[in-house]
């Protein structure tokens, strides 16, 4: 295992250079280019709370006021989560022939696809930062603090189910498909459109279960809801969860690894 | 100590079917490897117990048939994918010229696909940068390596990959039938490149269906057989061997369509154009007469009727006299292939129903594109017929087969002498002639060069016909 991120490690450079290929090849001959990376979650968030502002409408409910920004701090990380999940899934067979072709360490593929949606992730923060800021709301730097630690922790987790799903796709092509509508019902599942305290009894018990539930209502906890942060237990948790993961996740890799310059 | 050494591997492929998915993933899980329990109606052996030790510095060329496990052999000496058996070493930096430009990306520049690239071969960008001139003059694309990749003719694209993966400096290179790409100065290039390895003591194992390159260029041959070392050695023994084995299997191949030619039923009337008439005719009148009238109708057999040349191939005639057996002859025995300038005999079994004094016996080679390279018979050449009957043989003797390679058809037939068939065989039997070298046309007269003494040509390095 050690020597697994050790080797992880190593290849940072080329993980770092795939990175930018990726990014760089993303808007490549599109007018406005790189300023996508920004358009692009204004306007997701701009259909989000069109629709639940205006067309689905909520109940009173007085501590989600301004609902854009409560909406924003779920829905950003939300899209990293998915599209890394989508992406990763299907990242050995998109670069089958780095694998069949090269000699090239096929972990590095699911990582790119987690790291550069992560990447997407960040640009989009200043843009809710931005919000925030618009809506001044106030922010405190005991809570702050904790952001970096909710986004390594989301890192960890996604990347742990990334390495589960890239090396099943190979054998399972169904994956794919199934996912993307997993991934659908996940979005309703979790706490981003609606809050946590919406939920009673069973369902909020329920919501326990749900891994996501808890880096969303970390984050809405940390950049939109006044006082300290209550959530740090089951962020501690999930982070001790997530690292099981990742490495349950890697030993699979491992283990099916040499099949996928066959399979792929 | 080898460079690279291959000992006792063999590479099973499960077949694709997706029966027992969920058994083999549990069988990956329990043991990490997806093929070691198949059984053997699942899985297809690419590769069996082949053992090869490349000593480094020297060059070696794998050749053999499609499909004789050559690329999966690189491919496990690359690394790429794990032998199901055995052991693999090898000994520093490979660089594996399998498919060039397979990690480039459509959309971003030639620049930024050169730094890509060549981290992904295992270089630093610092190395990259200092060898970045190089690559580029050698690919020879400076003046379109800021255009994204996509806008990149397949050559160009080559050209790049096969610059980059020269310029990693590698200890050990994997080349696998890559100089076909490129213009002819390219691949000289090339060539010049991997002599260039050569004297610096690199080791290439080379994957080819360029007999001459191996031979010219390699220090030793292996030749793969449906994945089995069949012979290791010196590449112009090699060569020769695999060489006479693809003759035979042509052979048989062509033997086996004879066989299937043989079997053709006779037609009872002419075929053609100009006797379609008389053909509508025959479907009323007996058969007999109907033949008779159309043969008839041919013109004279000092000229072979036009016809004759549109026709496809077939067998006809009235059948009064039959060929009943073909063979071509080689110096030892019956063959299919042969050399410019061997000696060939065909041989005709002929049998007559009924005593016959009426009869001429004629052959004619073409070219597979239907151009008749020669056609006699004993008309022709001012035999007069006096009688057959029963049984007999006909040998047509050519002293020196002087034509150039390629594949050649035969007709044979027996006939009156004003044309009128008893049985004629059109482009029933095909031959083969081969030849080293690759002259042009149809008909190689024997020939000599003659030279003052001003005019001189180097020595060959090796003798080519023995």
């Amino acid at each position: 295992m050690l020597s697994n991120l050790r080797q992880l490690f190593r290849y940072r450079g080329l993980i770092q250079i795939l990175v930018a290929r990726d990014l760089k090849a993303r808007y490549r001959g599109s007018v406005l280019g790189f300023v996508w990376s920004f358009i692009n979650p204004l306007l997701l968030l701009l259909v989000y709370s069109f629709v639940f502002t205006y067309i689905m409408r909520r109940g009173e409910e007085v501590d989600l006021e301004p609902y854009a920004v409560f909406l924003f701090c779920g829905l950003l990380p939300w899209t990293w989560f998915s599209s890394s999940l989508s992406e990763g899934a299907n990242a050995l067979i998109v670069g089958g022939n780095l694998i069949k072709k090269v000699m090239f360490p096929a972990e590095i593929l699911p990582v790119v696809a987690v790291v550069s949606n992560m990447i997407h992730f960040l640009f989009g923060l200043p843009i809710l930062f931005g919000f925030l800021w618009f809506y001044a709301i106030p922010l405190r730097l005991t809570e702050l603090v904790w952001f970096p630690l909710v986004m390594t922790v989301q890192f960890i987790l996604t990347l742990g189910l990334v390495m589960v799903l890239a090396a099943l796709t190979v054998h399972f092509r169904d994956i794919k498909d199934l996912l993307a509508n997993l991934l659908t019902l996940w979005f309703f599942a979790t706490p981003i459109i609606y809050p946590m305290s919406a939920l009673s009894g069973r369902l909020r018990f329920m919501m326990d279960f749900n891994p996501f539930a808890h880096v969303a209502i970390s984050y809405q906890e940390i950049l939109f809801y006044d006082g300290p942060f209550g959530h740090w237990k089951w962020l501690l948790a999930l982070a001790v969860g997530g690292t099981g993961l990742f490495m349950l996740g890697y030993w699979l890799f491992d283990r099916l690894r040499d099949s996928f310059a066959d399979e792929v | 100590m080898p460079a690279i050494e291959l000992d006792h591997v063999s590479k099973v492929y499960r077949r694709h079917g997706r029966r027992r998915q969920f058994a083999t993933l549990k069988s990956a899980l329990l043991t990490g490897s997806l093929v070691r329990h198949l059984r053997p109606d699942e899985s297809f052996s690419a590769l069996s117990d082949v053992s090869v030790a490349v000593p480094r510095g020297a060059c070696y060329g794998i050749i053999g048939r499609n499909g004789s496990g050559k690329s999966t052999l690189l491919k496990i000496v690359a690394g790429i994918t794990k032998p199901t058996s055995g052991i693999v070493r090898v000994k520093g930096r490979v660089s594996a010229l399998i498919e060039l430009g397979a990690g480039f990306h459509p959309e971003i520049s030639g620049r930024e696909n050169v730094f890509i690239n060549g981290v992904m071969l295992g270089l630093s960008r610092r190395e990259i940068s200092d060898r970045f001139d190089e690559i580029v003059e050698f690919a020879e694309l400076e003046d379109f390596i800021e255009a994204p990749v996509k806008t990149y003719s397949s050559g160009m694209y080559m050209r790049l990959g096969f610059a980059i993966a020269t310029h990693v400096n590698p200890d050990v290179l994997l080349v696998d039938e890559v100089l076909a790409v490129g213009d002819e100065g390219f691949s000289l290039k090339c060539l010049d490149t991997f002599a260039e390895f050569k004297r610096r003591g690199k080791t290439i194992l080379l994957v080819t269906h360029g007999l001459s390159m191996v031979e010219r260029f390699c220090d030793e041959a292996v030749w793969l057989e449906a994945g089995q070392n069949r012979t290791t050695g010196d590449p112009t023994r090699v060569v020769q061997m695999y060489l006479a084995d693809v003759e035979q299997a042509e052979d048989q191949h062509l033997a086996a369509e004879d066989a299937k030619a043989q079997q053709t039923p006779v037609t009872q009337a002419s075929p053609g154009p100009m006797s379609e008439p008389v053909a509508e005719e025959a479907a009323l009148a007996p058969p007999e007469e109907a033949t008779g009238a159309s043969a008839a109708d041919a013109p004279d057999d000092d000229e072979p009727p036009a016809d004759m040349f549109a026709a496809k191939e077939g067998r006809w005639g009235s059948g009064a006299v039959r060929i009943e057996k073909v063979t071509l002859e080689g110096d030892r025995g019956p063959a299919h292939v042969f050399h410019t300038g061997d000696r060939m005999t065909i041989r005709m079994r002929v049998i007559a129903a009924q005593p016959v004094d009426d009869f001429a016996f004629g052959i004619s080679i073409f070219s597979i594109d239907g151009v008749c390279c020669y056609g006699t018979n004993t008309n022709i050449e001012e035999m007069e017929s006096e009688s057959l009957e029963g049984e007999g043989e006909v040998v047509f003797a050519i002293e020196r087969l002087d034509l150039v390679e390629g594949t050649y058809k035969l007709d044979v037939a027996v006939h009156k002498r004003d044309g009128y068939s008893y049985d004629y065989h059109r482009l029933l039997y095909t031959f083969r002639v081969k030849s080293r070298t690759k002259d042009a046309g149809i008909y190689r007269p024997s020939h000599t060069w003659r030279f003052t003494d001003n005019v001189r040509f180097k020595e060959p390095d090796r003798g080519s016909d023995d």
